[in-house]
């Protein structure tokens, strides 16, 4: 059991001087699960993110990620994890095939890997018509799935996602969504911020922040079930209604 | 490929894919030159003068004569002195040349119109040259390195001091500035791509780019604007590719210190643009300067490298000459760059 645990956190905190973003949480996300991170904007959801990520540096506590600790072996870290933030953060300038060869290879793949996977990746896509296209004349919709592609190329054992539905209409994000759950039936394990409450429904768990610290873990049945309510957005609305800090 | 390579292949595609950016970069510095070499000179042509002759001998004739034949000058014919005023205001007139007899004595007095001071210190100059020309004892004055006075000369140091600032600190801040804005430098920070890696994929195309412009600006420095060409180009290169340097770790330095374009463009302009324009000794002279601007001017970047281009392109001396410049330059670039690889990895 012990080694199907991929993100383990104890007593994660982060402070910015007086200010705690994130205080003193603690969880673990099995392989393969599709891990909700739910939370009102500035609830602290993106900073832990940036800890486990390697991005930001925890003020105390420990945690890891693939096998690897956060505050020793970032570096490790980096070369297991995707990573795809909301805004789609391509080369606008650079062509579809251009920007997945790019991350491609700063992942460490080799030419002729990185030749069968974008082709592979078309074809799931039905994208080779617009593999030479600059990503900035391509939808937004497309642009979001290239970006999903681009940080799961490299077949990460975690993939963390920043809210990346922000914008997006809900027919494109449930089909942003078939695409996780392709991944996650692969192994790979999803780690997925998000203040959409209908995207809550999709996650295998869910943890909602308020205020730096989780105040509920589990799966969305469960959490319905035990707060008496039928949709997420209630059981959203009880968890939170002590929030301090906010839009 | 190498992850190194295909960073800079990024960068590369990026910049040539902006066609707007590219033409102007390229363009401009050629402009520019061509501007100042030609069209915007400090030099003073067709004084227009007129003279008021008490008394018409052969000295006056003869001295009315070489202003007449002197290409510097328009000669208006004479008028009489209550006319010069009224010719001065309504600008027909630059200057006047009063020529009257004390005995057989003849005096000069020249009234200049100095609305413009620079042009009524010139004109003023010349027509003093031409009167002193017709004394018994000449002065002879010869004017070292630049015979003609051409303003070219003095310009395209100052130019290529500007340029590159632009070009390097400029964009090259403004490129990794907007990285962070698009949210692809965080793409980039959680990969296991190195810090370095980043930055230097980052500068390498500026600096081939900055490259590129330096063999167009000589190029056209020497062949239309006529600069004299000798073997001390070498050492105008060298120096130059180390200024641009210098102006590379600048923009890096400013892109870790800002969070968005705006404020990247505000800092390089206001920061790194107008003292070049005003304290680098481009346009005015540094010694002129109070002397708390003169110390400021030290600090600046061009102040150096125009003052080493000016001898090394224009007096076409050995590099012993500018030994100083060349280790303020190297000094700063060194400074610079360790603060901001410094930042930049801290940040991150």
């Amino acid at each position: 059991m012990e080694n199907d645990i991929t993100i383990s956190v104890k007593g994660l905190t982060k402070r910015f001087g007086n200010f705690t973003a994130v205080d003193n949480i603690s969880f673990e996300v099995r392989k393969g699960e599709i891990f909700g991170f739910l939370g009102a904007n500035g609830a602290g959801k993106t900073t832990a993110m940036r800890m486990l990520c390697g991005l930001s540096y925890p003020t105390s506590g420990s945690g890891t990620v693939a096998g690897y600790d956060i505050t020793r072996q970032a570096e490790e870290i980096k070369r297991h994890i995707g990573y795809m933030s909301q805004r789609f953060s391509l080369y606008e300038e650079l062509t579809v095939k251009e920007n997945l060869t790019l991350f491609s290879t700063i992942y460490g793949m080799t030419s002729n890997a990185i030749k069968a996977k974008t082709e592979n990746v078309f074809r799931i896509l039905g994208m080779e018509n617009m593999k030479d296209a600059p990503v900035k004349d391509i939808p937004v919709g497309w642009k979001q799935k290239l970006a999903f592609s681009a940080a799961t190329m490299h077949n990460p054992e975690v993939v963390f996602l920043d809210e990346p539905t922000g914008g997006v209409d809900p027919v494109t994000r449930r089909k942003f969504w078939e695409m996780i759950y392709r991944a996650s039936s692969e192994g790979m394990t999803i780690f997925v911020t998000t203040h959409y409450l209908d995207e809550a429904e999709y996650c295998n768990r869910i943890s909602i922040m308020v205020d730096g610290r989780i105040k509920a873990l589990d799966s969305p049945e469960r959490l319905k079930e035990k707060y008496g309510v039928k949709t997420m957005d209630e059981a959203f609305r009880i968890v939170a209604r002590d929030a301090r800090r906010g839009e | 490929m190498s992850i190194f390579v295909s960073m800079i292949r990024k960068e590369t595609l990026h910049l040539l894919r902006d066609f707007r950016t590219i033409t102007v970069v390229l363009i401009m510095p050629l402009v520019l030159l061509l501007l100042f070499g030609f069209a915007i000179s400090t030099e003073v042509n067709d004084v227009k003068v007129v003279a008021v002759v008490e008394r018409h001998t052969d000295d006056t004739r003869q001295l009315l004569e070489k202003f007449r034949v002197n290409s510097y000058f328009t000669f208006k014919g004479t008028v009489p002195f209550n006319e010069v005023e009224p010719l001065l205001r309504a600008g027909k007139a630059d200057a006047a040349l009063v020529l009257k007899y004390d005995g057989d004595r003849l005096c000069h007095q020249i009234i200049v119109d100095a609305s413009n001071t620079n042009t009524a210190q010139t004109s003023t100059a010349y027509i003093e040259g031409v009167l002193r020309g017709d004394s018994e004892m000449p002065v002879i004055t010869n004017t070292l390195y630049n015979p003609q006075l051409k303003s070219a000369y003095n310009f395209v140091p100052g130019i290529m001091g500007m340029i590159f600032i632009l070009i390097c600190a400029m964009m090259t801040s403004v490129s990794i500035v907007s990285e962070k804005e698009t949210g692809s430098m965080d793409l980039l920070l959680v990969s296991p791509v190195r810090p370095r890696t980043i930055i230097f994929g980052k500068l390498v195309p500026y600096f081939l780019l900055s490259c590129i412009i330096l063999v167009l600006m000589l190029l056209l420095s020497y062949t239309v604007l006529g600069l004299p060409f000798s073997s001390s180009v070498f050492n105008v290169i060298w120096v130059t590719i180390l200024y641009i340097l210098l102006a590379l770790s600048l923009g890096l330095l400013i892109s870790t210190l800002v969070d968005n374009q705006v404020a990247a463009l505000l800092v390089s302009g206001v920061l790194l643009m107008l003292p070049v324009i005003m304290l680098s000794g481009m346009i005015f002279p540094i010694d002129n300067m109070p002397v708390v601007l003169q110390w400021f001017s030290g600090v600046i970047p061009a102040r150096w490298y125009i003052s080493a281009m000016r001898t090394l392109m224009i007096q076409q001396l050995p590099v012993s000459y500018v030994l100083t410049e060349i280790t303020v330059l190297a000094g700063m670039a060194f400074a610079v760059m360790m603060l901001a690889i410094g930042k930049f990895n801290a940040k991150h």
